[in-house]
């Protein structure tokens, strides 16, 4: 006779309130990631220029044979162009798979069965990518920010600069959302995330590559809305107060990013689906 | 909810794929315990549990699952039902444990509680020494077991199963069929299972809803459908003529239902007692020769002509 039947049983136990469902899958994602140790090199080898910063801002307040390297407003600018080739690595290597991973293993329609809508899936998703890419844009710019008040001793440079908070906070934002949401909806275009990996590059760079050429052929740089990364750059001058690099006014860079968020908001509701219908 | 009320109730139902029509005005009610819902490949059996999921919105009809609509209520329906899906599914990068734990969690059941039925559902099922594995290593056995295991880990009060023995090796299939029938005599689950295999569901279930064609064919207890109501066999003959149709019409004018299959072959459903002799006498009545005559098992095919051919 068993100790203990292992059949089944009825739960009497209690059940979490709906709408927390994306919660769980932000929460596995994250664990999955961080349990990887190539993608803890990728996040370690992101705060990389976050020491090197950190340096010149102590050397700035400190040495005064060091002092042309005191930061300004432009130096938390530069930092976060810098950090644009970590927020690539991390967007594809997390990103790629996010959506196509579950589309390859049929896994929409366990999701899809379970009291969570189709918004909380996306969202779960979503959260996953952009908490690690706030890791390698927000949260260095804004720890950077404190290194600066820390080792002035003062919080003269904040006060003449109080913009600086919400702008790294608004364009990091907005980068991120942009980021994540173009490859959420990629992913959910392919059941490969090496697919997936190498069509978000393509069209990184085909984007660019195009404003190259009517670079060359009009020597203007007002088309400059061609290409998703001088959007950004746009309109992260505009947020930062700095010199536009390009003609194109920056609202309609800001509305080439919300465009493409409203896009890859579309794609996605037409791709995540409990099944998939081939008419 | 009274435990006596149909557990899923469809009042005409439509559903097409673009102009492919998968379910056409299905009016029909699943019992509390086991149903099975049977028919061939493209009857519509998987279309209608995703209706019923909430997957796919219907063009026309209401759907109630455990006494909600669908419509309105597909969360609340969710939270209640298990379902396991046809094709190989499972969450990528996981170990067994993980997955079914984490499918507990989507359900809504605190971590540790979802932790713990994980591992006691895989003890169920039969995995419970291999629930450390990744569940990409699975053989399809494996597979189809855990996918059992993820649709009971929040004790649902409903189930739906699709094909839950598809590619499992006779001996992974008795011992599904075991579970299945388990949960639904001795542990209280009301279940739906899909198949269209008709020895699955008569091992399993008491009551039955026939589809074929995107349409209800027929319903009801499988101890008033199993009653015998004649023989079916297999007939291959030389006419005189080397023309079969006259003899096909003989056949049918007699109340015999006939069908051809491509070899030159015809099954013939002699109904009541009549049997092989009946068939012999109307041969010798056309001077026909009777090539070959084999007793065939009821199949499901047959069903379905019985079916449709009362309504």
């Amino acid at each position: 006779m068993p100790i203990h039947d292992q059949g089944y049983r009825r739960y009497g136990g209690g059940k979490a309130p709906r709408g927390y469902g994306w919660t769980v899958i932000t929460r596995a994602g994250i664990r999955a990631l961080a349990a990887k140790r190539a993608f803890l090199g990728l996040l370690l080898l992101s705060w990389f220029p976050f020491f090197v910063r950190a340096v010149q801002i102590y050397a700035a307040a400190n040495l005064p044979q060091a002092a042309f390297l005191a930061p300004s407003a432009d130096t938390f600018r530069q930092f976060l162009d810098q950090q644009e080739i970590f927020v690539f690595f991390v967007t594809v290597y997390v990103g790629a798979g996010l959506i196509a991973n579950d589309r390859r293993a049929n896994a929409l329609q366990i999701y899809l069965s379970k009291p969570l809508t189709r918004a909380e899936y996306v969202f779960g998703k979503l959260a996953i990518l952009m908490a690690f890419l706030l890791v390698v844009t927000w949260v260095p710019a804004i720890l950077l920010l404190i290194v600066q008040i820390a080792f002035a001793g003062n919080f003269t440079f904040f006060q003449n600069n109080a913009y600086l908070f919400p702008a790294i906070t608004l364009f990091s934002f907005l980068q991120v959302t942009m980021v994540a949401t173009a490859m959420l909806a990629l992913s959910s275009l392919s059941k490969s995330s090496r697919y997936v990996g190498i069509l978000y590059a393509a069209v990184l760079f085909f984007t660019q590559a195009i404003y190259g050429v009517l670079l060359a052929v009009t020597r203007s740089t007002a088309f400059s809305w061609v290409s998703f990364p001088a959007n950004l750059s746009q309109v992260g001058d505009a947020i930062f107060r700095l010199p536009l690099k390009y003609s194109t006014p920056w609202p309609v860079s800001l509305l080439m990013i919300l465009g493409l968020i409203t896009v890859s908001g579309l794609v996605l509701e037409r791709r995540v689906r409990g099944v998939e219908v081939v008419v | 909810m009274a435990e006596t009320d149909p557990v899923v109730t469809l009042d005409r139902v439509t559903v097409a794929y673009g102009k492919s029509p998968a379910l056409r005005e299905v009016t029909a009610s699943f019992a509390a315990g086991a149903v099975g819902l049977l028919g061939p490949n493209g009857a519509g059996k998987s279309t209608l549990i995703k209706s019923l999921l909430g997957f796919i919105v219907p063009e026309r009809g209401h759907l109630r699952v455990l006494g909600l609509n669908v419509a309105e209520s597909p969360l609340e329906i969710r939270a209640r039902v298990g379902y396991m899906p046809e094709s190989d599914a499972h969450i990528p990068g996981m170990n067994a444990v993980s997955f079914v734990a984490y499918c507990g969690e989507l359900a809504g059941l605190p971590r540790v509680d979802a932790m713990q039925r994980a591992h006691e559902m895989l003890f169920y099922v039969g995995l419970g020494e291999a629930r450390y594995r990744n569940v990409e290593t699975y053989s399809t056995g494996m597979k189809q077991r855990i996918k059992l295991a993820q649709a009971l880990v929040h004790d649902p009060d409903l189930l739906f199963l699709d094909e839950p023995t598809n590619g499992m090796d006779p001996r992974g299939r008795d011992e599904m069929l075991e579970l299945v029938r388990d949960l639904a005599h001795n542990k209280g689950v009301n279940l739906i299972l899909s198949s269209h295999l008709l020895p699955d569901v008569e091992y399993t279930c008491d009551h039955v809803v026939v589809m074929d064609k995107g349409a209800v064919a027929t319903a009801g207890p499988i101890a008033a459908l199993k009653q015998p109501r004649g023989r079916l066999y297999e007939l291959r003959v030389k006419t005189p003529t080397g023309v079969l149709d006259p003899f096909v019409d003989r056949l049918r004018a007699a109340g015999l239902d006939c069908h051809s299959t491509d070899e030159d072959i015809m099954r013939v459903f002699v109904p009541g007692d009549g049997g092989a002799r009946q068939l012999f006498a109307l041969a010798a009545a056309e001077r026909v020769q009777v090539r070959h005559l084999r007793p065939s098992v009821s199949t499901l095919e047959d069903v379905f002509a019985h079916a449709v051919g009362e309504k």
